[in-house]
């Protein structure tokens, strides 16, 4: 995938000669030092970062690890004191501020945690603000901020004023205003952390929903580890300024970089992360409906399992023969579709443990796994499924199967 | 011994010199600002006296209603009623006309230094201090240069009226504009506003109500130099008090007295029913 941000030695530092301390940067001096000697705090501490276009790249770090100082790079609310930033290959750190107004007006737009309403204006004004600024005729940008308003599913309140809205109606306000610019990138700064636990998973599910539809940028910064996992393509980790590890989910919480980042994720739902390809066995034996039973039969002994999937010629799923219908089959002269048995359960490789649990527990073979062409790639037995809440390495369990 | 020794700073002197050296050099200055505040005043004043008194009377309970009820429009209205009782309606008018065009000019002034305040805080620091020196110093001061530029009547009014009213609505300008929500400035900031649709479409709208606010103690605070201000030639209702207190005629000091008040209620309620009026749906944020 193309890159479409791209972060190269970042730093912001407050303080009355930002400047001066860039130097102690680069000579690796550590934020307690520089603020220490300089009296300068260390807001971002070099960040290079590169997120790739149409991704959920999320932020996460605690509070005052520097994430929503960072964010505000992106858009230059925050002026970065060291670095360059590009967005599109254009290094935006280095615009003037009439090219600036342009990137904010058409590139990238921006979520608040407390919202950012303008509490003069209707929900209408608020969502047309964006297109007011770049002076788009009244019934253009009426029209546009009516169709947002209707996405985010607040028909009917265009003419409220954002005080007589509950706090998720009023970020599904900034949520729609935002897209109303109709930006590549969208950065949103905690922008759920304001809402009640409901109410939030419902944001993240529309958010993640919305995502699907228009393919935008997004920067999310959070500090529930939880919320990074479930939305994120890939997790930066933040601390002290310095982002400490980034990778997709999994990665990290597979091989976390370091003691803070397996302390931060000790507490994650291990089963809302991981999906069936993670737990997954690849199958060493699969017999094909033209083997025969005999062929079965000799496939089990020799890897030692009581049961084989049956697949047809495109490894498509056509059921299962346990060892004991196999044998029985062979003494009756029966043929392998006879005693074939399809009640096997099948699921997808991206659904997540979370989901496999009741499935694993009611099937009594194994979950065959199936990727986007219905071709079976793996199956999982139960104590995968148990493995995958608990163990760091899920490939230990493989000993387990059969 | 203990006394104080005999040292002499002519600071007062100074001050004295460079009032002529203003009077004498910027005369052209000052006949200007002469001329275009007799003209407003007297504008304003005769346009007031010019209006049949039961329109007026009308006008007055019809804001009182608008701003608060139809009960506090009436008794407004009465009020007004009572004043021309007095024989004082040609005096309150032309205060009125003292006090708009004082208010007027405060906001001209003010609105742009509390903005300008508000975003340079190094014309901030400059100003502070002289704002103070503008609101602690005693009025009477400066009704003496008042006289030398403008000599007596109601220009030099206006003149003490301003530097003692203007302070709270520049302060509070400044405060307004300051006080905007951050969040608020950075998501207008992030849609790309330039700084004149920041200050038109943002700023500004949010901070009305501090400043009207603002407004109505510049308001007030021109009413209570009324009587001072007619120390140096301002005709209307401050006169009377001044005429009564020379005569001590306690019936019209009383009359003039609780006109004075009569206004203040009246003219309070109504600024601070528009400030109410622009407060709805500001409370988010």
């Amino acid at each position: 995938m193309e890159t479409k941000v791209k972060l190269e030695h970042v730093s912001k530092i407050f303080g009355a000669k930002p400047k001066s301390v860039i130097p102690m940067i680069k000579q690796g001096m550590s934020k307690e030092e520089i603020l220490k000697k300089t009296n300068h705090t260390v807001g971002v501490y070099d960040a290079s970062l590169d997120i790739k276009k149409g991704e959920v790249f999320v932020i996460m770090g605690l509070s005052g690890s520097g994430k929503s100082t960072l964010i505000r790079c992106f858009n230059l609310l925050n002026k970065p004191t060291d670095g360059s930033i590009y967005i599109d290959d254009e290094n935006i750190a280095s615009f003037n501020s009439s090219q600036l107004k342009k990137v904010r007006q058409e590139k990238i737009a921006m979520v608040f945690q407390h919202f950012g309403l303008f509490s003069h204006r209707t929900i209408l004004a608020n969502v047309e603000y964006g297109l007011e600024i770049k002076n788009v005729s009244k019934e253009e940008r009426r029209k546009i901020a009516m169709d947002n308003i209707e996405s985010v599913g607040l028909k009917g309140y265009e003419d409220k004023y954002p005080d007589e809205l509950s706090g998720g109606m009023q970020q599904r306000v900034g949520l729609a205003r935002a897209l109303a610019n109709d930006p590549d990138i969208l950065l949103m700064d905690e922008p759920f952390s304001a809402l009640d636990p409901l109410i939030r998973r419902e944001m993240q599910l529309e958010l993640l929903d919305i995502q699907e539809r228009l393919q935008k940028t997004i920067i999310f910064i959070t500090h529930d580890v939880n919320e990074a996992f479930k939305l994120g393509d890939r997790v930066a980790v933040m601390k002290d300024g310095r982002i400490v590890q980034v990778g997709t989910p999994e990665e990290i919480i597979e091989e976390p970089a370091n003691d803070y980042i397996s302390e931060f994720i000790k507490d994650i739902d291990r089963s809302k992360v991981f999906q069936a390809e993670h737990v997954m066995i690849k199958p060493n034996a699969l017999v094909s409906m033209k083997d025969g039973l005999n062929v079965a039969v000799k496939e089990m002994e020799e890897n030692g399992i009581s049961s084989v999937f049956v697949v047809d010629r495109g490894r498509h799923l056509k059921g299962i023969v346990t060892i004991d219908d196999a044998i029985k089959g062979i003494k009756e002269k029966k043929s392998l579709e006879d005693v074939l048995r399809n009640d096997v359960t099948i699921v997808k490789k991206d659904e997540y443990v979370n989901d496999l649990i009741p499935k694993a527990l009611e099937s009594m073979f194994p979950l065959a796994v199936v990727n986007e062409e219905e071709k079976v790639v793996g199956f999982i037995l139960r104590v995968h499924v148990l493995s995958g809440l608990v163990s760091d390495d899920i490939n230990e369990s493989e000993e387990y199967h059969g | 011994m203990g006394s104080f020794p005999d040292i002499r700073t002519k600071l007062g002197d100074y001050v004295d010199q460079l009032v002529s050296f203003l009077d004498s050099s910027l005369e052209g200055f000052f006949d200007f600002i002469f001329l275009v505040s007799s003209r407003t005043i007297n504008g304003i004043d005769d346009f007031l006296v010019w209006l049949p008194w039961w329109l007026f009377i009308l006008i007055i309970i019809a804001l009182g209603w608008y701003f608060k009820s139809i009960l506090t429009g009436v008794l407004f209205g009465a009020f007004i009623f009572l004043i021309g009782t007095f024989g004082l309606w040609e005096d309150m008018m032309t205060t009125i006309a003292i006090i708009l065009t004082a208010v007027i000019i405060c906001l001209l002034i003010g609105i742009p230094s509390g903005i300008w305040m508000a975003y340079s805080k190094g014309f901030s620091n400059v100003m502070r201090p002289i704002l103070d020196a503008m609101q602690t110093m005693p009025s009477f001061v400066y009704l003496i240069p008042a006289i030398f530029f403008f000599g007596l009547g109601n220009v030099s009014a206006i003149f003490a009226t301003l530097i003692y009213a203007l302070p709270p609505v520049i302060r509070l300008t400044e405060l307004a504009i300051r006080g905007v929500d951050k969040e608020v400035i950075e998501s207008a900031q992030s849609f790309g506003s330039s700084r004149l649709q920041m200050l038109r479409k943002i700023q500004l709208p949010q901070a009305l109500p501090t400043i009207m606010a603002g407004v109505n103690q510049t308001t007030m605070m021109a009413l209570a130099m009324v009587v001072i201000a007619s120390m140096v030639g301002a005709s209307g209702l401050g006169e009377q008090v001044l005429v009564a207190i020379n005569r001590i005629d306690i019936a019209l000091g009383f009359e003039a007295g609780i006109s004075i008040v009569f206004l203040a209620v009246i003219i309070d309620r109504i600024t601070n029913g528009v400030a109410d009026k622009f407060q709805k749906h500001r409370g988010v944020n």
